[in-house]
């Protein structure tokens, strides 16, 4: 648990001390969703309709941007192979690196989404349930997108591959993100949908580690 | 299956059975669409276009098969690291993305007429997309290491994490209300489909897996006969 909690703060730092990630994967974030106005034109009633797919499918390309600090500065400065040597589960290094990544991507990213919802004249019943299901979408992207980062792991080209591999992956997690933010912005409940992200979440936290660890092996091989 | 699995042994079986099984897609193939085509009766409501069922219905299911087949290789290479099961996956995918895309097309051309749109967001429909891209991901993953043995390890993990959409095509008919109409072949109750019909879409279905075994083993003697000379001009 130490080690876990260890590479957590180690995690943590780099984001913090490098500074320019975190905060270029928002700017991302931010002028992508104000490019939808642009692109489909300024009136309320069609932002206000489509404003839970923009801000999901916004979150979702800032989500993948940052994937390729996951694990590809550790391969290339020869951590990796410490990180892999040391004593306990490498599931638990890609857990704890998820954890990381969700802490320095998809945390901001769900604090901020409610205010881009309010540029796009979103309902203001759909916020809790924007945040609701952000809170349990953005895990899943950081998981989903940890068993992709590690799979292209010393691949020509990685930065383009990595989003062929997760993009398809992480439909139902938009789908079911989207349902949620739609149904209360009509005023039906968001419950059924929130549950199914819920189960998407609990399903990965087991599997995408797993997964990511086999590939994790094979690249240090 | 060990047994099968020396690459020499596999290449001289190969060779034999080939032209066997190339020869039984095309005599399957070409009694299916005649069937289809000319003796099968138009549907009462669809009319003729109802045929291009024929096409569409075995190249879905292939689509599907060659996916698992895929999975099953990968799952083979990654636990008793069988180089012929790499092959196997490698030479698998292109085949089952073009019956993917196949299948796509003809259920556009299919769903033009009968639905009145080309495309619709169900889930079937969105499922096979999405499978279309897994098969286009791992052909990219494989190829993009410099070493081949890296790609095949990180191809056959993804494909395995590929196979959880496999159920989600194949029940989201069931779970989901979607524009495209559930099985109606394998069902537990008689087939829901007439006999007229039914005959040549099993000609054209045997058909199709003959015609993917035929170039399976194509493609494997190539890469098989392409790993060799690299392996050869190495020792130069």
């Amino acid at each position: 648990m130490s080690g876990f909690l260890a590479i957590v703060r180690r995690e943590l730092k780099l984001a913090l001390r490098q500074g320019s990630d975190a905060s270029t994967v928002l700017m991302f974030y931010v002028v992508v969703v104000a490019l939808f106005p642009l692109g489909v034109g300024p009136e309320p009633d069609v932002l206000e309709r489509i404003s839970g797919g923009v801000v999901w499918i916004g979150a979702l390309l800032a989500a993948l941007l940052s994937l390729d600090r996951l694990f590809q500065p550790d391969l290339e400065d020869g951590s990796l192979d410490l990180l892999v040597l040391a004593p306990w589960p490498l599931e638990f290094l890609v857990l704890a690196k998820c954890l990381a990544h969700w802490l320095v991507t998809g945390l901001p990213i769900m604090v901020i989404s409610p205010l881009l919802g309010l540029l796009l004249h979103m309902q203001p019943e759909a916020y809790f349930s924007l945040l609701a299901a952000m809170a349990l979408g953005t895990p899943v992207l950081s998981l989903i997108g940890a068993v992709g980062a590690t799979l292209v792991l010393g691949a020509r080209r990685s930065g383009v591959l990595v989003s062929l591999l997760v993009l398809p992956l992480t439909i139902p997690v938009l789908i079911f993100g989207v349902a949620a933010v739609e149904a209360a912005a009509i005023g039906q409940s968001p419950q059924p949908h929130l549950m199914l992200l819920g189960a998407l979440l609990l399903a990965a936290l087991p599997l995408c580690p797993w997964a990511a660890a086999a590939a994790l092996r094979q690249a240090v091989a | 299956m060990h047994w099968f699995a020396n690459p020499a042994r596999f290449m001289r079986i190969a060779e034999t059975v080939q032209p066997w099984i190339a020869g039984l897609a095309v005599l399957c193939i070409a009694a299916g669409l005649y069937y289809g085509l000319v003796i099968s009766p138009a549907d009462y409501q669809q009319g003729e276009t109802v045929r291009i069922m024929y096409v569409h219905v075995p190249a879905a299911w292939m689509s599907l098969f060659i996916y698992t087949i895929l999975a099953l290789a990968s799952g083979v290479f990654l636990i008793w690291k069988h180089p012929l099961a790499d092959i196997a996956a490698r030479a698998a995918a292109p085949i089952g993305a073009a019956f993917t895309a196949m299948a796509l097309i003809t259920g556009a051309l299919w769903g033009q007429p009968m639905w009145g749109t080309w495309w619709v967001w169900d889930a079937r429909l969105t499922s096979v997309l999405i499978l279309f891209f897994l098969y286009l991901g791992y052909m990219a993953l494989v190829n993009a290491f410099d070493e081949p043995e890296h790609g095949a390890r990180a191809g056959a993990i993804l494909a395995l994490v590929g196979v959880i959409n496999v159920p989600i095509i194949k029940f989201s008919v069931d779970w989901w209300n979607t524009l495209h109409q559930p099985a109606s072949l394998t069902r537990l109750d008689a087939s829901a489909i007439d006999p007229a019909m039914l005959v040549p879409l099993l000609l054209m279905a045997a058909g199709f897996k003959l015609y993917f075994l035929a170039v399976l083993v194509i493609r494997m003697r190539t890469l098989l006969t392409a790993r060799r000379i690299r392996a050869l001009h190495m020792v130069e």
